[in-house]
């Protein structure tokens, strides 16, 4: 849990414009996830902790912290269930230094 | 019928600058297209920039663009959890100019980059991703972009659009990247006053050290650390391949924290003011990666073409070389009047041959393999090394000759003579 809250406070120095309502990344079907899914190695792969796991098994994604990298579509190889595309022009993370 | 270019470029990192830079120095009608709000706002480099390859495209560089420090030092270190044993190379000969390598940040880099790229003609537009090539058969005659509505044509179309290069993917130019053939690097950078890091690193005016670290700090996986010194700032960061972080269930920032707190690292960093997380993928499988690089109406370079030499940690020298490559290739062909098809487009194929390039990737094409396959050298060397050295070093009665004897016997138990042997025959092999 102290990670997760340290990589919030990583992020809080990046710059975003978020596209409200237009994720860029979705999880395909949330049901495989949850049902069939042993490693859920999105949770801990992805440098922006942008994937967690609830109680009840299911996966949360939630884009906004996203640094564009594409670990997470690579590495969810044995499903391919993350529908992965770029922000719309202009929107993301807006690296000062990179 | 919209308007229509010579060529379009995808992407304005490296690659595509180089490659728009060189066609419309020749004076064709290019036009470039980059997602990002402003060139450089959506790339992450460590960043050694090296000097040749600029230097080829825009010889006077070293007057206007954004540098920071030319590196007159090199250190490469191997850490286990306690200490570091390394080597250290500083020359001179590093200190006088022309200086042969830099460090820069990228955002600013690759934006003054581009203003050159406008100067020399071509036209550019941001906030602009490219979602389609646009397909008359087999043969690539445009792109469709995200905002401008209609679609956009012309005769070549030149993919620079690194690592996670959709388009060739989804065109199936190229397979989608495996975990195995891709690495993960995390980054911060950390401000301090300029007098600091020249103290810290014994160095003064814009002279700059640059570290390369492996040991421990990768607990096992195949990766590398660095910290690059900067004018007022430094830059730390992580790489592991993906495959390794899949299978061990690590975080890469818990990595990167842990590297940060590292007894050797963390007075270097003290006191700085971190000011941006970065994460990017390295495209590290090598020679046996490398996609197809053209077909009919369409070119690959830098990254999206697996354009990285992990070894030697060389990325943005061989995307600018190939950039230019394909460029000086398309420039050929339209002045003897060929079409682009993919027999014509070969010749870029042909030149990537018998550059550093192709011969440099084609040198260690095995070794990822014998990385992937002996994780040693990632876990017990760093251990045993240090602790050998530790030994040696530790004055406590103990005679020399005893030291030896027990340290080889640690090298021993912990993996046999004959082990150790096969590794460096590994290796050798690997570089040979
Ligand atoms: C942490 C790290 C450290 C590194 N250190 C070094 C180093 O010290 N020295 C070195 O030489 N190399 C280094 N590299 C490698 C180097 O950064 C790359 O090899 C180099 O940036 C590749 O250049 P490129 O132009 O091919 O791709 P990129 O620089 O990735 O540029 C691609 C561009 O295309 C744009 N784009 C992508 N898709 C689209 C689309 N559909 N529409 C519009 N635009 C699009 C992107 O926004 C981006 O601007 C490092 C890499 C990393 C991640
Ligand atoms: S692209 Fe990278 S940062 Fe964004 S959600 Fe996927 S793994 Fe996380």
């Amino acid at each position: 849990m102290s990670a997760n809250a340290k990589v919030e406070e990583k992020l809080f120095q990046n710059r975003y414009r978020v596209d409200s309502g237009h994720p860029h990344i979705q999880i395909k079907d949330e049901e495989l996830c949850a049902s069939q899914c042993e490693t859920r190695q999105c949770t801990v792969c992805c440098p922006a902790g942008c994937y967690t796991l609830e109680g009840n098994g299911r996966i949360v994604l939630i884009t906004d912290g996203c640094l564009e990298c594409g670990t997470c579509r690579i590495i969810c190889d044995d499903y391919r269930n993350v529908a992965w595309e770029y922000p719309r022009g202009g929107y993301g993370v807006l690296f000062k230094f990179g | 019928m919209a308007e229509k270019f010579d060529a379009i470029v995808v992407g304005a990192g490296p690659s595509g600058n180089a490659a728009a830079y060189t066609m419309a120095k020749a004076g064709l009608k290019v036009l470039q297209l980059e997602r990002g709000e402003y060139p450089g706002s959506k790339n992450v480099q460590g960043a050694i920039l090296y000097s040749d390859a600029l230097e080829k495209i825009i010889p006077d560089f070293r007057y206007d663009a954004p540098l920071e420090r030319h590196i007159i030092e090199q250190r490469m270190w191997v850490l286990d959890d306690e200490s570091y044993i390394g080597t250290h190379y500083r020359s001179d000969e590093f200190n006088k100019p022309p200086y042969n390598r830099y460090t820069i940040i990228r955002a600013q880099f690759d934006k003054w980059f581009s203003e050159k790229v406008q100067e020399a003609g071509a036209m550019l537009i941001c906030e602009t991703t490219v979602s389609d090539l646009l397909m008359d058969g087999k043969r690539v005659i445009g792109v469709q972009t995200d905002r401008l509505g209609g679609s956009i044509y012309a005769d070549i179309v030149i993919l620079a659009d690194g690592v996670n290069s959709l388009l060739a993917t989804k065109a199936g130019f190229h397979p989608e990247l495996e975990p195995k053939n891709v690495a993960l690097a995390v980054k911060e950078i950390h401000f301090m006053p300029q007098e600091t890091v020249e103290a810290r690193f014994n160095v003064n005016g814009d002279a700059g050290v640059v570290i390369e670290m492996a040991g421990k700090i990768t607990k096992g996986m195949m990766g590398t650390g660095f910290l690059y010194t900067n004018k007022e700032s430094l830059t730390i960061g992580v790489g592991c391949m993906l495959s390794d972080l899949k299978q061990q269930r690590i975080s890469p920032y818990q990595l990167l924290e842990e590297m940060k707190a590292h007894p050797s690292i963390a007075p270097i960093l003290d006191g700085g003011e971190m000011k941006e997380y970065t994460a990017h993928l390295i495209p590290e499988g090598g020679y046996k990666a490398i996609p197809e690089l053209c077909g009919d109406g369409w070119m690959i370079v830098g990254d999206s073409g697996m354009f990285v030499n992990a070894m030697h940690r060389e990325g943005s020298n061989l995307a600018m070389t190939t950039g230019c490559f394909a460029a000086e290739t398309v420039i050929e062909l339209a002045a003897e009047q060929k079409p682009f098809t993919a027999k014509n487009l070969a010749r870029y194929r042909e030149k990537l041959n018998e550059s550093f390039v192709i011969k440099d990737l084609k040198k260690y094409k095995n070794m990822p393999d014998v990385f992937h396959a002996n994780p040693q050298f990632f876990t017990a060397y760093p251990e045993m090394l240090n602790q050998a050295v530790h030994k040696m070093l530790r004055v406590d009665g103990v005679d020399k000759k005893t030291k030896e004897k027990q340290i080889m016997a640690n090298f021993k138990q912990r993996r046999s003579l004959f082990g150790l042997m096969g590794d460096a025959y590994k290796l050798w092999r690997a570089f040979e």
